[in-house]
């Protein structure tokens, strides 16, 4: 007998699965983009609640590592097409549109990105988080509009998208799958996590910090490892959203989709993992839907949001799921 | 010499529209433990309501009296709907909740006054400069903002620490069951605070029409520095909100001004200047940063 949590994913990956063919069947391909934005920030939104969901760190900058996978593609693309070096020395670095350097790379980036930020903002807690975080991010907003040469304010176009040998990322349900691939890996891999040892640590110094530490654990570096990898699996998520829409622009790391990611996570249910991809989904849904009526659909998103907040607690996954299956 | 005594007086002014904004939002969450995203929003609605009143009547003062007024009104209101409900929940309910207001507000201001943004005249008696030193002809109106805001200033102290509200409101801040205990109606104490925060929002926002464009969403720019400004100064402190918005406004300010000529004598030109361009907008929050890396808690933590 499948409880109703299972019951649920299952309908889920079965929707997500099939998504692409009904798509082709209905003669409507703009659904499978629509999906493959939905799936990229339910990535993105997943990442955020390992942070806000297990370790209640509240960050407010998560949208920084999303703009630096984005642009570390973008960067690459750039200077493949224009036959530039982007690094010279010690070795000679061309640029690339492979997908098998720039997608690792990206993650990479944004790991190290979030190793620094990380590092500098876990001396503080509660509101001083949430606001050194946003300063970081701000900072990065800021530094990547001064780059003239990659577009500044304008952003960046991309000529085509990373090429990945076997698989050709132009076609839309290829690409579809890529992103649900690595969605679906990240999910597998963070509830292993979540519930490991490690994971037990974060979760604890979420709930408690100062008995953790009590208890001789340094819980500074499991948050750290933490954070590190909520920032690095953003920036993969930012690097295909960049292939997605084909454009980088600083608006990726502006506070306001930082504050999205946030609404996702909370609308689908803290601390589920399958919470934040259910809210990507409902987010994106209803602003896809809202606009088609009104220019104006914030009006209604924005109420929506706050009624939301002060009657489902848990979040529409926690409601889905019924009062009694909590997992945490 | 002379710049840079105008450039002190504009880094004051944009230090004191910040504390305006930054008391508000630091008594909010000083004594209520809410953080507020929404506040922008407070300032927008007052420059928003006063350009309006302003163009109509061709009154300043309305002007001014209107959106204070109609800030103070649509923070109470805010308090009473949606944020006396999440008092007990975590941080994080607070964020998104306030989140959507944002998001409510901006697309309202767009449906009642369009997508243009809104022009507002300096007031007529305010349209001239004084010279104030030799050679140095300022601004009258940014001198009034000055003026207006220190009298805020001073007016907000000797409420917190002469009156008897005043004294609810700290004793308030510190244990609020007990003082509801001693027959204090808190619901209404909180209520009139937030709306006190949302007046002095809707302050700098009526202020700031002349000097600013009034267009939707101009609220989330001033919100992210009112934040930096608090969390500078120590969150919950009057104190630091004065200190915080002093030191923002000047480090702007000055930074925006002066570091393009002192990097020229560093670098290339172009190179000094797009440098400078970055760095200045970068420098606020590398300085919040640095701050809070050497204290955590702020230059004034308020409790403890």
């Amino acid at each position: 007998m499948m409880t109703r949590r299972q019951l649920i994913l299952c309908c889920g990956a079965l929707i997500l699965l099939l998504l692409p063919p009904a798509a082709h069947l209905a003669g409507s391909p703009y659904v499978i983009s629509l999906a493959s934005r939905i799936v990229i920030y339910a990535l993105a939104a997943a990442s955020l609640d390992l942070l806000l969901g297990y370790g209640a760190m509240i960050s407010l900058g998560h949208a920084a590592f999303v703009g630096i996978g984005a642009y570390t593609v973008g960067i690459l693309h750039f200077h493949a097409a224009a036959a530039e070096p982007l690094v010279t020395w010690p070795f000679l670095f061309a640029g690339s549109t492979s997908g098998l350097v720039v997608l690792p790379l990206a993650a990479l980036m944004a790991a190290l990105a979030a190793l620094i930020i990380g590092a500098l903002s876990l001396r503080t807690t509660g509101l001083h988080f949430i606001m050194i975080t946003l300063a970081f991010a701000q900072m990065l907003y800021y530094f990547f509009i001064s780059l003239e040469k990659y577009g500044g304010d304008d952003g960046l176009s991309l000529a085509a998208r990373s090429s990945l040998p076997g698989l050709s990322l132009g076609n839309g349900s290829q690409f579809y799958y890529l992103c649900l691939a690595a969605l679906v890996l990240f999910l597998f891999f963070s509830q292993k996590l979540v519930n490991s040892r490690f994971g037990l640590v974060v979760r604890g110094a979420g709930n408690n910090d100062r008995r953790i530490k009590g208890l001789g654990i340094h819980s500074y570096w499991y948050k750290l490892v933490t954070f590190v990898i909520a920032g690095s699996s953003a920036g993969l998520a930012g690097a295909l959203l960049a292939n997605q829409t084909e454009f980088v622009s600083p608006g990726l790391m502006h506070w306001t989709l930082s504050g999205e990611l946030m609404v996702m996570v909370l609308l689908g249910g803290l601390g589920s993992l399958f919470g934040p991809v259910l809210g990507a989904a409902v987010f994106l849904l209803l602003e896809e839907t809202l606009a088609m009526y009104t220019e104006h659909w914030m009006v209604y998103m924005g109420p929506f949001l706050v009624i939301t907040v002060i009657f489902a607690k848990r979040g529409l996954f926690g409601f889905l799921v019924g009062e009694k299956e909590r997992n945490d | 010499m002379l710049l840079v005594i105008e450039q002190l007086l504009n880094g004051l002014q944009l230090g004191i529209t910040l504390f305006l904004m930054s008391a508000g939002l630091t008594l909010v969450f000083g004594i209520m433990q809410i953080i507020n995203l929404a506040h922008g929003s407070f300032y927008m609605i007052g420059a928003y309501v006063g350009a309006t009143v302003a163009a109509r009547s061709g009154s300043f003062l309305l002007a001014v009296v209107a959106g204070v007024a109609a800030a103070a009104v649509v923070g109470a209101v805010v308090e009473v709907l949606v944020l006396r409900h999440l008092y007990k929940r975590q941080h994080l309910d607070q964020v998104l909740a306030t989140f959507g207001l944002i998001m409510f507000f901006n697309e309202l201001i767009r449906v009642i006054w369009g997508r243009q943004p809104l022009f507002m005249s300096i007031p007529a008696g305010l349209s001239k400069s004084i010279q104030i030193m030799p050679g140095l002809p300022y601004p009258t109106y940014r001198l009034a903002v000055i003026g207006i805001g220190l009298l805020v200033a001073v007016f907000l102290w000797l409420m917190f620490a002469k009156t008897r509200i005043g004294m609810q409101i700290r004793a308030g801040s510190s244990n609020r069951e007990m003082v509801g205990a001693l027959g204090v109606n808190i619901n209404l104490l909180y209520t009139l605070v937030f709306g006190l925060g949302a007046l002095l929002a809707g302050l700098a926002g009526v202020m700031a029409g002349p000097i600013l464009a009034v267009e939707a969403g101009m609220g989330e720019s001033i919100l992210i520095l009112t934040f930096v400004v608090i969390v500078i100064g120590g969150i919950g402190s009057i104190r630091g909100a004065v200190v915080g918005a002093l030191l923002v406004g000047m480090v702007d300010t000055l930074g925006r001004a002066f570091l393009p000529a002192i990097l020229r004598t560093m670098l290339s030109a172009a190179t000094a200047d797009s440098a400078a361009a970055s760095l200045s907008s970068m420098a606020i929050y590398i300085l919040m940063a640095a701050i809070l890396v050497w204290k955590p808690r702020g230059l004034f933590p308020a409790h403890g």
